[in-house]
């Protein structure tokens, strides 16, 4: 066994086993650090860096992927941690539609995002897919979070229907030549629409009785036929 | 429409690469690209079924580098580059007479599928700017005049500007045939690794840390540290690599291309001397897809290595040291110059940079410890270790040993590739160059590529060293010095620098991916006049926001000229009244 270790953060003393990460050990503390991609039971990629902390360094370094070191001074609030918060929450809204992600509407409260000052850019817009029986896929609420295509390949799942289009800002989920979900490998496992944070994967079920359709029609719509046994 | 896809000309590829894995992607890719001019569905499928690679993840390769197509092209592309040294020199109306003349616009295709036209970030030829791409074939300083011979394939290939003082690292070039080995032997090639291999490899690795060279690829980081450190690692020869960075794409830069152009044997004989000192069996270079001379070159001088006894095992008969060097062609990604990305791009992926840590050094290419250094920095310690590294210390000043290479661009009258010692001033190297054309004054250097630094006159005399690089808060990064004069349009090239990074983010983290479009926008805004009364602060915010959080390299530098020019020249991005 390696040695604990002992460090900082926010002025508390902490002490976790090596490799704890700085993001479970402020948990460990009662230090709740936002996070928007990261998720407990998948592979952390250090992708929405509102995790992002102070640990005295060069740069500041993703909770969630930084491992806890001995001695370190970890500030979670400071003014330079909140201010690379804020922004990154302020181009995120100005890109992509939020409206059914809480959590990181909340974040925009707590760090008192202005929504509104990258009003005018070029928003990450992009067709509605109602390509299958069971689930819709809004990429105008994706935030690239890459949660989907995780379960979807090593993560769990090993169907690897799923990878990207595109580079840089105009990255986007995407399948093989964006064939419908029905021509890919996909199997329904509906995984990808259990971990999406935004909205932008919706079982069609809950899709259409948000939209006002009668719970016998969407049963008419979506219900699997039963398939005879193999005699 | 249906459009079959004959398959038959593809076999031969797939059976020549059967049996291989993800790491053929690429290559396979651009061989099949080769054949098609594009990759119909039905051919990823082949390559998929033959790779065991999944389709989605194929698709996601070709739609990240931006020379793979998935759509109809021609198999001739016009590439003209838009870089910020071409437009100094005048690549707008390069463009204009080129579209006119073609009669297509950026991203089209002619109506016969003969020719697509492509406006292309960097071309890494800024020595011989205004310059453009046909196919493979190169083309510098072209004029509207120049645009119908260009077309027309008659234009000529430029050749390499070399100039310094003593040239050490660049001396044979010019004097001998690229391509000739025996040449290479006659003008002291593999003298350096003749003398290694009297000596053990701790030997060879002590004494490189003692001639203190540092990696030319940006970072700085000691090359004798990090051939110790790979050295060290647990694993055997077959399970370690020596990976060199030719994806050579830091606008401004050019320097790996002169040496991978005019003497490619001294990348190869630096390669295999750093496989030797680490102990790795396994090399790699990768090329930038937008250098197919390089690549081509380097190609034809490692099979002639290897016919010699070079390359391959029990190199020039020493019983037990295996090395050979297996070459890749990038396909249009400058992200691919971050090490991990490099890495990614090997194994046949999207070039999406990995988490650090683990390091190159103990968990690199396949997870296995990895030495990896860009071209210049191979090079450079080859030329430091055969002349002897205690007359290299009597080069440069004390901190910052021997020579160093630097490629001049943009308004100066003599552009090309510098060797000089560490310790030269800006202003010596800019009149060695000639000076600003024209009798113009100067206005401002851009040090170290897009993601380095301006400077105004009042630092000119600034030697350059990595100490005083360091003091003045300056990062030397590749070496790239970008002149302008004072008819230069600052704003402009602010917004050529934004247009790069954002074209060039690989859209993993967030503050990179949305900051380098959102810091485009704002530098587009400021160019056409309409500057906003918060921009300044919006931009210092995106670009602390990028520099602090990013996930790698490429958005920790992306906004560092923006911010040292705001700072310089505050009133640039102020509302004009």
């Amino acid at each position: 066994m390696t040695k604990p270790i002992t460090l900082t953060i926010d002025g508390q003393k902490v002490t976790v086993p090596a490799g704890t990460t700085i993001y479970d050990a402020a948990k460990a503390a009662g230090i709740e650090i936002p996070v928007i991609c990261y998720h407990p039971h998948l592979s952390a990629n250090g992708l929405c860096r509102l995790c992002s902390v102070d640990v005295g360094g060069r740069v500041q370094a993703a909770a969630c992927v930084t491992a806890a070191a001995e001695g370190v001074a970890v500030k979670t609030q400071s003014d330079d941690v909140r201010r690379g918060r804020r922004t990154i929450l302020e181009m995120l809204a100005s890109t992509v539609n939020l409206v059914e992600a809480p959590e990181i509407l909340a974040y925009m409260e707590e760090y008192g995002a202005d929504t509104s000052r990258f009003d005018g850019g070029e928003k990450r817009t992009a067709s509605v897919y109602d390509d299958n029986p069971f689930y819709l896929r809004d990429y105008n609420q994706c935030i690239n979070c890459w949660r989907c295509v995780q379960v979807c390949a090593e993560d769990a799942q090993y169907a690897f229907a799923l990878s990207f289009d595109g580079r840089g800002f105009h990255t986007q989920i995407g399948t093989f030549m964006g064939d419908g979900m029905t021509d890919t490998t996909c199997v329904f496992c509906g995984q990808c629409v259990g971990v999406c944070p935004t909205g932008a994967l919706k079982p069609k079920r809950q899709a259409m009785l948000e939209q006002g359709v009668s719970p016998d029609e969407i049963f008419q719509q979506t219900r699997r036929k039963r398939k005879k046994k193999r005699g | 429409m249906t459009v079959s896809v004959d398959l038959t000309p593809l076999t031969p590829v797939l059976e020549k690469y059967h049996g291989r894995s993800r790491e053929a992607l690429l290559p396979l890719l651009h061989k099949a690209q080769s054949i098609y001019g594009w990759l119909p569905r039905e051919v990823q499928e082949a390559i998929g079924r033959s790779l065991h690679v999944p389709l989605a993840d194929i698709h996601g390769v070709i739609e990240f580098y931006t020379m793979f197509y998935n759509q109809p092209t021609a198999r001739r592309v016009i590439r003209v580059c838009e870089g910020v040294a071409c437009h100094l020199s005048g690549s707008a109306g390069v463009m204009e007479a080129m579209e006119t003349k073609l009669g297509l616009r950026h991203g089209e295709t002619s109506a016969y599928g003969a020719i697509t036209y492509e406006h292309v970030p960097c071309l890494g030829m800024c020595e011989h700017g205004p310059n453009a791409l046909d196919g493979a074939k190169t083309a510098g300083r072209l004029t509207p005049d120049t645009v119908d011979d260009f077309l027309a394939g008659s234009y000529p290939e430029p050749r390499a500007k070399v100039y310094g003082k003593p040239l050490l690292t660049l001396k044979r070039i010019g004097e001998v045939n690229p391509l000739s080995l025996t040449d290479y032997e006659a003008h002291g090639g593999y003298q350096g690794l003749r003398k290694a291999l009297t000596m053990t490899p701790e030997a060879i690795i002590e004494a490189n840390k003692s001639g203190e060279i540092l990696g030319r690829g940006g970072a700085m980081f000691p090359l004798g540290l990090k051939a110790e450190f790979v050295r060290a690692a647990p694993g055997s020869t077959s399970e370690k690599h020596v990976a060199v960075n030719a994806d050579e794409s830091e606008p401004g830069t050019f320097k790996d291309r002169t040496i991978m152009e005019e003497d490619p044997f001294s990348l190869i004989e630096a390669a295999t001397l750093m496989a030797y000192a680490v102990g790795a069996e396994n090399g790699w270079i990768l090329v930038r897809g937008e250098y197919p001379r390089s690549y081509r070159r380097l190609r034809k001088a490692i099979k002639k290595a290897r016919a010699a006894g070079y390359l391959g095992r029990n190199i020039l008969g020493r019983e037990g040291f295996h090395f050979d060097i297996e070459m890749r062609l990038g396909a249009g990604a400058y992200i691919c110059g971050e090490e991990t990305a490099l890495f990614e791009a090997i194994e046949g992926k999207r070039g999406f940079p990995r988490i650090k840590p683990p390091y190159p050094p103990s968990s690199g290419l396949f997870n296995q410890p990895t030495s990896v250094n860009n071209v210049e920095t191979l090079v450079m310690a080859l030329t430091a270790f055969t002349m002897g590294l205690d007359e290299w210390r009597q080069l440069g000043t004390e901190k910052s040993p021997g020579t160093k290479l630097f490629c001049l661009s943009g308004h100066i009258a003599r552009p090309g590739t510098y060797e000089l010692p560490f310790g030269v001033t800006i202003r010596e190297l800019i009149e060695m160059a000639g000076g600003v054309p024209d009798g113009k004054a100067l206005q401002a250097v851009l040090v170290g590529g897009a993601a380095g630094v301006f400077i105004g006159p009042d630092k000119l005399d600034m030697p350059l060293t990595y100490e005083d690089a360091r003091a003045n808060n300056v990062a030397l990064g590749s070496g790239a010095l970008m002149v302008f004069d004072e008819t230069a349009d600052l704003r402009q090239a602010l917004a050529n620098l934004g247009h790069f990074f954002a074209h060039e983010s690989c859209g993993k983290c967030f503050p990179c991916q949305l900051g380098t479009q959102r810091q485009m926008e704002i530098l587009d805004r400021i160019a056409n006049g309409r500057a906003k009364l918060t921009d300044k602060q919006t931009l210092l915010d995106v670009g602390f926001t990028m520099t602090e959080t990013s996930l790698c390299g490429l958005g920790q530098t992306a906004a560092t000229a923006v911010m040292s020019a705001i700072e310089l020249w505050p009133e640039l991005v102020s509302r004009v009244p």
